[in-house]
């Protein structure tokens, strides 16, 4: 009874730390399957989860918050497509700029704003924060955790963003390959010059791509600092944007495969903070950083053909002009 | 990593890199501004923190120490082509290396450890940036990605060797023991004492000449060698570059290897130069300031040089500024050095297509 109810709560964290990873990797998703390469998510999600803190503290609406860290991951997105679509700039540089930038201005603004060291005010409350919801009937569940700590933990429980992500994927799946405008982010990232043949702009369908991942990496970054805890602290991203873009890539740049790469590597996450010090049979304390590392191993082994091929889309990275 | 328009050799040279660094300036001062703090008064402190003593100036120097081995190293594999963001992972580890060897030989001979945690920093950082290099090479994996991935496996790596192995032991914090005094490469202030002069402590020590060296080596390597002009032509147009009998994979992993075991020798300084010991994270983000570096010395190791020294300049007076400002802290610097890597590296477009018009103008008038 005892491992049953570890296993349930590990499957319940796993899902808390594959939100804000799913969240930037469909982010991701959409920005690289129209052939802009995307190292800003980490930046994004950075500067997101500060607007989303420091907003929220002030107006006391974790609602205001959200939109403020949408408008900010989007002004951002719009700075990389600024210097990547319409400037042809190098794509990666844009987005390692914007993160670097990013993770020195959130803490400037902060100190000025707040004089508490860099940090947010403390955000309290349901107001100012989007906490876990509980479903009817969860806490009369609980009382038979056979199945009923199943419902409690791993379905009710969880804040309104949670679900959002989740919910994500299958409508993510069906615009990419269901709608027209899907059909050519998708041609975009394959064959620019073909889809300016049809009279389309491959600018502003790359622009329209950068800022969904814009708004998407904006609700990672707002996930980060007003639910998944209360306010936002420095480099609290801690490397999330870029275990995003290995999801993504494990994902081979599609919806579901990289659900499933997220919530891999989120276990992966969630396992090592449950194995922190403790013994295993047969084989004693595993080391942490080992299960830490597993994602970004297994990323390199895909990409590198020796489990599976990841294919990237044609097109990703080239930047585009129509004289040539 | 193609020019639209030519500009002059000097524009492209000195003047796009000033205009953008006088824009990354002028925007954080705006940034200052808005905090309620004078932009000016920011920018004295600054200068006179970080060029305004001796010791002032070793500590920029120092800081300038760190930023020539991995802005180099992000140069050399820039010029076959490549973009290697991995230089942090490649410092941590190569440090491991020269840590190792220095733990190990400490108490023996300084002729016999100094060289030989400078070969161990070499080959410690090229072999982490082998595999990458490799895989490129051979199976086509992306190496931004991998140097990314390779950056957390050597976080990893090194926390678990850290906290696990090579702890001191009875010790809390997860450093090994002090070095053996050997190991220690000397600082300026006490080579100057030496000579009877007396200065404040720095941390500059002679990792900065290894640094100049690793420099002027670069420089020969790449512009004076077949082997260079192999790979900048690689780099430059891969399919020429078969053409003319050059082999990608070779270009690929050989310009890697020198990349990481540059990016390797920051160990030299940090470790051997000032930490004497192995400790978490030293190489404190210098890896990624390696990119702005070179980007901003546009790929040249004089140029290299030149902009290390500057982001040293900016380091030691934004740590200087966060003692006198309360309100600016040195998270500032990071601003600035995000503003130039995006100015330099990616909108330098922005820049180059209104220079170029002005250019061009000129130039018929001059004609006429």
């Amino acid at each position: 009874m005892e491992t049953y109810t570890v296993i349930v709560l590990l499957l319940a964290a796993t899902i808390r730390v594959a939100t804000p990873l799913l969240l930037a990797a469909l982010a991701g998703m959409f920005s690289e399957r129209a052939g802009v390469i995307d190292l800003g998510l980490e930046g994004k999600m950075l500067g997101a989860a500060f607007a989303a803190a420091a907003v929220s503290a002030v107006t006391g609406s974790a609602w205001i918050g959200l939109a403020a860290g949408i408008a900010t991951a989007v002004l951002l997105a719009l700075l990389i497509g600024f210097a990547c679509i319409t400037h042809r700039g190098n794509q990666v540089v844009a987005g390692m700029a914007v993160t670097i930038m990013v993770a020195g201005l959130g803490p400037t603004l902060a100190l000025a704003w707040f004089d508490l060291g860099g940090q947010t005010p403390q955000l309290e409350g349901a107001t100012q924060r989007f906490l876990g919801l509980t479903w009817p009937w969860a806490n009369v569940a609980r009382e038979h955790p056979v199945p009923g700590l199943l419902y409690a933990e791993l379905i009710s429980g969880h804040s309104l963003l949670v679900y959002f992500a989740a919910a994500l994927v299958p409508f993510s799946a069906w615009v990419l390959y269901r709608t027209r405008f899907g059909l050519r982010v998708r041609a975009v990232g394959e064959n620019p010059a073909a889809v300016e043949t049809t009279g389309l702009s491959v600018t502003w369908l790359r622009y329209r791509a950068v800022m969904i991942s814009g708004v998407l990496c904006g609700v990672a970054g707002s996930y980060l600092s007003t639910s998944a805890s209360s306010g936002f602290v420095r480099d609290m991203t801690a490397g999330k944007g870029y275990l995003a873009l290995a999801a993504l890539i494990f994902g081979k740049w599609r919806p579901w495969p990289t659900l499933w790469a997220c919530l891999l590597f989120a276990f992966s996450d969630a396992l090592a903070a449950r194995l922190q010090g403790v013994p295993l049979p047969l084989v004693g304390p595993i080391p942490v950083q080992f299960i830490l590392a597993l994602p970004y191993v297994l990323t390199v082994l895909l990409l590198a053909g020796f489990v599976g091929k990841a294919e990237p889309p044609r097109a990703l990275g080239v930047p585009y002009s129509k004289s040539d | 990593m193609r020019t639209t328009r030519s500009l002059p050799r000097w524009v492209d040279v000195a003047v796009l890199p000033a205009l953008n660094l006088a824009l990354a300036l002028l925007l954080s001062g705006a940034i200052i501004k808005l905090m309620g703090e004078s932009p000016w008064q920011a920018f004295k402190l600054m200068l006179s923190g970080s060029v305004g003593s001796f010791d002032g100036l070793g500590y920029t120097l120092y800081y300038a120490t760190n930023f020539i081995f991995t802005g180099l190293a992000v140069a050399v594999a820039y010029h076959a082509g490549l973009f290697n963001i991995g230089a942090e992972g490649q410092a941590y580890v190569g440090g491991l290396g020269v840590g190792l060897v220095a733990l190990w030989l400490g108490d023996s001979s300084p002729w016999l450890v100094l060289p030989l945690a400078v070969a161990a920093g070499v080959v410690f950082g090229a072999a982490w940036a082998a595999i990458p290099a490799w895989l490129q090479a051979k199976r086509g994996s992306h190496v931004v990605i991998t140097t990314i991935m390779f950056n957390f496996i050597a976080s990893a790596l090194m926390t678990y060797l850290l906290v696990n192995v090579l702890i001191k032991p009875g010790q809390q914090s997860p450093e090994t023991r002090e070095f053996g005094p050997h190991a220690f490469l000397p600082t300026a202030d006490t080579v100057l004492a030496h000579f009877g002069i007396s200065v404040g402590p720095s941390p500059l020590n002679a990792a900065f000449i290894l640094a100049l060296v690793a420099a002027v080596f670069v420089w020969a390597l790449l512009w004076r060698t077949r082997w260079g002009y192999a790979l900048r032509v690689a780099g430059e147009n891969p399919t020429a570059a078969v053409y003319a009998g050059i082999r990608p994979s070779r270009v690929i992993v050989g310009s890697m290897l020198l990349s990481g075991a540059l990016a390797g020798c920051l160990g030299l300084n940090e470790l051997l130069g000032v930490q004497h010991r192995i400790l978490l994270d030293f190489p404190g983000g210098a890896g990624f300031v390696g990119i702005a570096v070179c980007l901003m010395g546009r790929n040249h190791p004089l140029g290299i040089v030149f902009a290390a020294i500057l982001f040293g300049l900016l380091s030691q007076g934004g740590s200087q500024l966060s003692f006198d400002m309360p309100k600016v802290n040195r998270d500032m610097v990071v601003v600035i050095q995000g503003l130039v890597i995006l100015l330099c590296g990616a909108m330098e477009n922005v820049f180059r297509r209104p220079l170029a018009w002005l250019f061009r103008r000129g130039a018929t008038e001059v004609q006429r």
